[in-house]
C-alpha cells in the first residue's frame, strides 16, 4: 500500500508537494485552513528568480523544473528574464560577481553596458550606467500555478480538504479542529500563518507591499530588479525599499518592494509605499504619470539564517517541515518538494539537503 | 488655495451641499471637495442646452462667494486618513486636504445586474444615461427603451424626453398592483407627489409596462435591439440606446478605507449615530451613504451633520423627526420596487461580469469551488476596482459575497498617478 | 449658446459649452474602447465609476464622462485598449 502523506498549507510549497508526492506514489491528503494561495503566495510577485546567495542551486535546480511543466502556460509562466540594474558605477563590480556566481551553477547571464541596458529598457533613467541580465528567470502567475498543481495532485489520486484547520500534530498524524484524526506522514507547510504546529522553529512575517497598475502600453519587457536588491532582503534594517518591478501580461506593472520585521499589521503603510515608488521612479521616471488600481500586503516567512526549513523536525517522528522560504517560496516550491519527496522516499538527494535540515533551529539556541 | 479647513465634506450633493450651508453659517472654514464638474451631485445636475436654471447659477454664485466655503470641482479623492486628510486628484494634479472634521457625503451608485448584451455600447445605467444627455450625449432622435425599476425609470425618461429622443417603453419589473400602491402612499410626501405630477406628461406619453423585463440586449458593435419579457411572453424591441436602473447602492469605499464601521449588508451603507456621527470621533456621513432614501433624507442628514460638527446639538436633535418622514419614503421605494428572482437569473454562463477584466459568469462558478474567486479569475481586479462586479455578483451570487472582502479598506480609492502615492508635488498640467 | 472645438481621434468636432468630453467623443464613435478580449465598450454608468468611458484628454488618461471638453483639447480613444 502507497504510504500516506498529509500536507498541511495550500500555498506554493504545499501545492508543489501535493502535486510531486502524489505523482512519486504517496497518498496524499492536502489540508487548507482557508482557500489555497491566500497567504504569501497570492500575494507575491510570482518572480521566478535565482539569486547568487545560499538558494542559488536551490533556486537553479527549481528553475529547471518550473521549465519541465508540460502545461506551462496553464500557470501564467512567462520567460521574462530578469536585468540587475546598477545604480552607479560602484554596483558593477558585484553584478560582475553575480554573474561569475551564477555561471558556477550552469545559469546563464549577460552583463550589459549602458548602451545595451538602455536598448533593452528604453525606460530606464539615462543616467543608469549598466546592468545584469538574467535570460532564464521568469514569472508566473501563483494562484494559477498553485490550481495547476493542485489539479495534477488530484489527477494523481490525492485529496484536498479545504476549510479545515488542523488542531495538533498526533502521534502517527493530525486531529483537525472538527475532532477527525488522519493518520500518516505529516509536511508542515503553512508559511508565515499563524498559530503555528511547529512552534520550535522560529519564523518571522516580514511585511511587503506591492502596488499594481492599471493596464497601458509598456515598453517594459523584463522583471527589472536593483542590484541593492540582496542588501535589502538580507539587511536587518526596521524597514527597507528596493525598486523591484514586474511587466503582467496585458500591460499592468507589479511595483515593489519594502521589507518590515516585527509588523504584523496587515494595513497599508502610506509612507513607506511613497518611499517604495520614490526608490521605483529613480529607476523608471515614467512610473510617475502610470496609475495604481490597487496596494496590497503580505508577510513573508522568515527563518533567522534567511534558509527554509526542510526536512525531518527533531523529536516528532513521522513530521517533516517545508516552510520559512521567505520571498522565494514561488521560486524554490519545486525545488522544495524534489528534495523533500526524496528524503521521504529515503532515497539519494540531487541537491545538498544540510543547510536546510530544520534540526539547526533547535541546536541554535 | 489653502488646504486646512475646520471641516472638509467629501462630495457637492444634496447632503454636502446642505452641511456646507450650515457650517459656513457658523462662521467654518469648509473644504467641499466632488470629482462632477458642476454641484448639486446627481440630482442636481443641470442641463447644458438649457439655460443654467435660477437654482444651479445661484447655486454656484453662492458656493464662490460665500465666506468660508472652499470648493473644489472635478477632485477625485484617491486616499484619504483618519486625521482626517483627503487626497484629491484633478487635472491641476494632487493636493492633500486637512480638516478639523470631515462629513462623508459621497452618495450612490447604480446598482447592476448583468444580462447578456449588457457590455453593448448604446446600454447604460438609466442614471447614467440621464446624466450624460445632461451633459450633451446625444440622444436627439435616438429610440430608447428604460428597463429595471423604480421612480428613476420615469426621471430619466422624462429627461431624455425633453432632450429630444424618443422613448419606446419603460419596463417596470416590479407588479402593477406594487406601483400602484406606492403610488398611492405619494400624498403622505407632498413634496414627491408633486414632483410626480410634474413627470405625467412624459408617463402619459410612453408605454409604461409592469411586471416585465429586458431579458437581453441583442447586437454586434452596439445595440441594435432588446428582448423584452411580459408574464412569459417574449419580444424583440429595435432601439438606439437602453438605460437600465435597479436601485441605488452607497460608495463607502472612502469610509471603509477610513475604518468607519458598515453595516453587515449585502451592499454595506455607514453606520451613523442619530448625530450623523459615525464610529470614528470627528468623522460624519449624511446622505445616500448611510442608506439609499432618496434627496430630501439627503439633505436633512447633511444638516444633521451639519450641525453636529458645529456642536448645535439642539439643532441636530430637532431635525429627527423630519428625517424620520423622508426615511420612509426612502422605505416605501425600496419595499415597493423590490427586485424580483428572475432578474438575478438572466446572466447566462458566458455573460461577462467584470467588465474591466472580462470575467464571465462560467469562469466565476467554476472557480468558486477551487479557491478564491478573486485570484483565479482576476474577478474586481480592474481599475473599477469591483465596484461594478463586486455588487452585482453580491446579488447574483450572494456566496461569493465575502470575495470583497478588505479589498475596499485598501488604498487607492480610485486609479491614482503613481506620483500622487508618492506625494510627490503637482505635476505640470497637460504635458 | 456657445460651442466649444476639440479634436477626437484627429477630427475637429464642435459640442455646446459645457458638455462632457463623453458627449464630444459620442459625436465621432460610440466605441471608446476594446475590452481585454476585443470586445466593444461605450460609456456605461456615467458617472465615473465604471472606467468604460477612458480616453486621453491631451494625453492623460481620464474618464470621458466626469470631464468638461475645452476648446482645443485633443481626445484619442486609445486609452483603455491595448
Amino acid at each position: 500500500m502507497n504510504p500516506h502523506l498529509i500536507v498541511i498549507g495550500g500555498g506554493i510549497v504545499g501545492a508543489a508537494l501535493a502535486a510531486t508526492a502524489a505523482e512519486s506514489e504517496f497518498g496524499v491528503t492536502l489540508i487548507e485552513s482557508a482557500l489555497p494561495s491566500m497567504g504569501a503566495t497570492g500575494a507575491g510577485m510570482g518572480h521566478l528568480v535565482v539569486l547568487d546567495d545560499a538558494l542559488l542551486a536551490l533556486s537553479a535546480r527549481s528553475l529547471e523544473l518550473w521549465r519541465e511543466i508540460q502545461d506551462r502556460a496553464g500557470t501564467g509562466y512567462r520567460n521574462t528574464g530578469t536585468i540587475w540594474i546598477a545604480e552607479t558605477e560602484a554596483d558593477l563590480p558585484g553584478l560582475r560577481q553575480q554573474s561569475l556566481d551564477l555561471a558556477a551553477c550552469a545559469v546563464a547571464s549577460r552583463l550589459l553596458d549602458h548602451r545595451e541596458l538602455h536598448a533593452l529598457e528604453p525606460e530606464l533613467a539615462h543616467d543608469l550606467p549598466g546592468g545584469l541580465l538574467v535570460p532564464g528567470d521568469a514569472t508566473v502567475y501563483a494562484p494559477k500555478a498553485v490550481a495547476h498543481l493542485l489539479d495534477r495532485a488530484r489527477r494523481a489520486g490525492g485529496r484536498l480538504l479545504l476549510g479545515q484547520t488542523v488542531a495538533t500534530l498526533t502521534e502517527g498524524g493530525i486531529r483537525l479542529a472538527g475532532g477527525e484524526r488522519l493518520a500518516g506522514l505529516v509536511v508542515v507547510a503553512t508559511g508565515a500563518s499563524v498559530p503555528r504546529l511547529l512552534p520550535e522553529l522560529p519564523i518571522t512575517p516580514r511585511k511587503g507591499h506591492l502596488v499594481v497598475t492599471e493596464r497601458a502600453a509598456t515598453t517594459i519587457h523584463h522583471q527589472l530588479v536593483e542590484a541593492g536588491y540582496l542588501k535589502g532582503v538580507h539587511g536587518t534594517d526596521e524597514a527597507s525599499v528596493a525598486m523591484n518591478v514586474q511587466p503582467r501580461p496585458g500591460g499592468q506593472l507589479l511595483i515593489g518592494s519594502s521589507r518590515e520585521s516585527g509588523n504584523c499589521d496587515p494595513g497599508v503603510s502610506d509612507p513607506l509605499v511613497a518611499r517604495m515608488l520614490m526608490r521605483a521612479f529613480r529607476f523608471l521616471p515614467s512610473l510617475r504619470e502610470r496609475r495604481a488600481i490597487r496596494i496590497w500586503t503580505g508577510f513573508r516567512p522568515a527563518t533567522p539564517d534567511g534558509l527554509p526549513y526542510i526536512g525531518q523536525v527533531p523529536g516528532r517522528p513521522g513530521v517533516w517541515a517545508a516552510l520559512g522560504h521567505e520571498g522565494l517560496g514561488i521560486t524554490t516550491a519545486l525545488g522544495t518538494a524534489e528534495l523533500l519527496v526524496d528524503l521521504l522516499r529515503n532515497r539519494p538527494t540531487r541537491l545538498d539537503p544540510a543547510p536546510f535540515d530544520p534540526a539547526r533551529a533547535l541546536f541554535a539556541s | 488655495m489653502p488646504e486646512h479647513f475646520d471641516v472638509l465634506i467629501l462630495g457637492a450633493g444634496p447632503a454636502g451641499l446642505a452641511a456646507a450651508e450650515i457650517l459656513a453659517r457658523a462662521g467654518r472654514t469648509v473644504g467641499l471637495v466632488d470629482e462632477q464638474a458642476q454641484p448639486g451631485g446627481q440630482f442636481g445636475r443641470e442641463r447644458i442646452r438649457q439655460r443654467p436654471g435660477r437654482s444651479g447659477r445661484k447655486l454656484l454664485e453662492w458656493l464662490q462667494h460665500r465666506n468660508g466655503i472652499t470648493y473644489f470641482p472635478g477632485h477625485r479623492v484617491v486616499d484619504c486618513d483618519p486625521h482626517p486628510a483627503l487626497v484629491t486628484e484633478s487635472t491641476r494634479g494632487s493636493t492633500r486636504l486637512t480638516g478639523g472634521a470631515l462629513i462623508l457625503a459621497p452618495g450612490a451608485r447604480e446598482l447592476v445586474l448583468p444580462f447578456p448584451g449588457w457590455t453593448l455600447p448604446g446600454v447604460f445605467c438609466a442614471g447614467g444615461l440621464q446624466a450624460l444627455a445632461k451633459s450633451g450625449w446625444p440622444v436627439r432622435g435616438r429610440r430608447i427603451v428604460l428597463a429595471g425599476s423604480g421612480p428613476l425609470l420615469v426621471a430619466s425618461a422624462h429627461t431624455l424626453r425633453h432632450e429630444g429622443a424618443e422613448i419606446l417603453a419603460i419596463i417596470e419589473q416590479a407588479a402593477r398592483g406594487s406601483v400602484a400602491r406606492f403610488l398611492a402612499g405619494l400624498p403622505t410626501w407632498p413634496a414627491k407627489a408633486l414632483q410626480t405630477l410634474g413627470y405625467l406628461p412624459t408617463w402619459a406619453r410612453i408605454p409604461y409596462e409592469t411586471g416585465a423585463f429586458v431579458a437581453e440586449a441583442l447586437g454586434e458593435e452596439r445595440l441594435e435591439a432588446v428582448r423584452i419579457v411580459e408574464r412569459g411572453r417574449t419580444r424583440i424591441v429595435p432601439c438606439d440606446l437602453l438605460g437600465t436602473g435597479f436601485g441605488l447602492i452607497p460608495n463607502v469605499e472612502a469610509a471603509a478605507r477610513l475604518g468607519c464601521v458598515l453595516t453587515p449588508t449585502p451592499h454595506p451603507s455607514v453606520r451613523v449615530d442619530g448625530l450623523q456621527a459615525t464610529s470614528l470621533p470627528g468623522i460624519y456621513a449624511a446622505g445616500e451613504v448611510t442608506g439609499i432614501g432618496g434627496v430630501e433624507r439627503a439633505q436633512i442628514e447633511g444638516a444633521i451633520a451639519g450641525y453636529a460638527a458645529v456642536g448645535n446639538l439642539p439643532k441636530a436633535r430637532a431635525l429627527a423627526p423630519k428625517l424620520a418622514h423622508w426615511a420612509r419614503f426612502g422605505e416605501a421605494v425600496n419595499r415597493h420596487f423590490a427586485l424580483r428572482d428572475p432578474l438575478r437569473a438572466l446572466a447566462r454562463p458566458d455573460t461577462v461580469i467584470c467588465r474591466c477584466e472580462d470575467v464571465t459568469l462560467g469562469e466565476i462558478d467554476s472557480a468558486g469551488g477551487q479557491g478564491s474567486v478573486k485570484l483565479l479569475t482576476r474577478l474586481g481586479m480592474g481599475p473599477c476596482q469591483g465596484r461594478i462586479c463586486l455588487a452585482a455578483l453580491a446579488e447574483l451570487r450572494p456566496g461569493y459575497g465575502t470575495v470583497t472582502g478588505s479589498q475596499a479598506a485598501r488604498p487607492p480609492l480610485f486609479p491614482a498617478r503613481l506620483g500622487t502615492l508618492a506625494g510627490e508635488p503637482a505635476p505640470e498640467p497637460h504635458p | 449658446m456657445n460651442l466649444v472645438t476639440l479634436t477626437v481621434d484627429g477630427r475637429p468636432v464642435t459640442v455646446p459649452e459645457g458638455a462632457s468630453v463623453a458627449a464630444a467623443v459620442a459625436t465621432v464613435t460610440g466605441v471608446f474602447r476594446r475590452s481585454v478580449r476585443g470586445t466593444p465598450r461605450g460609456p456605461y454608468c456615467g458617472m465615473g465609476q465604471c472606467f468604460e468611458c477612458e480616453v486621453r484628454i491631451d494625453g492623460r488618461i481620464s474618464l470621458a464622462c466626469l470631464a468638461r471638453a475645452t476648446p482645443g483639447a485633443i481626445i484619442t480613444t486609445d486609452a483603455g485598449t491595448l
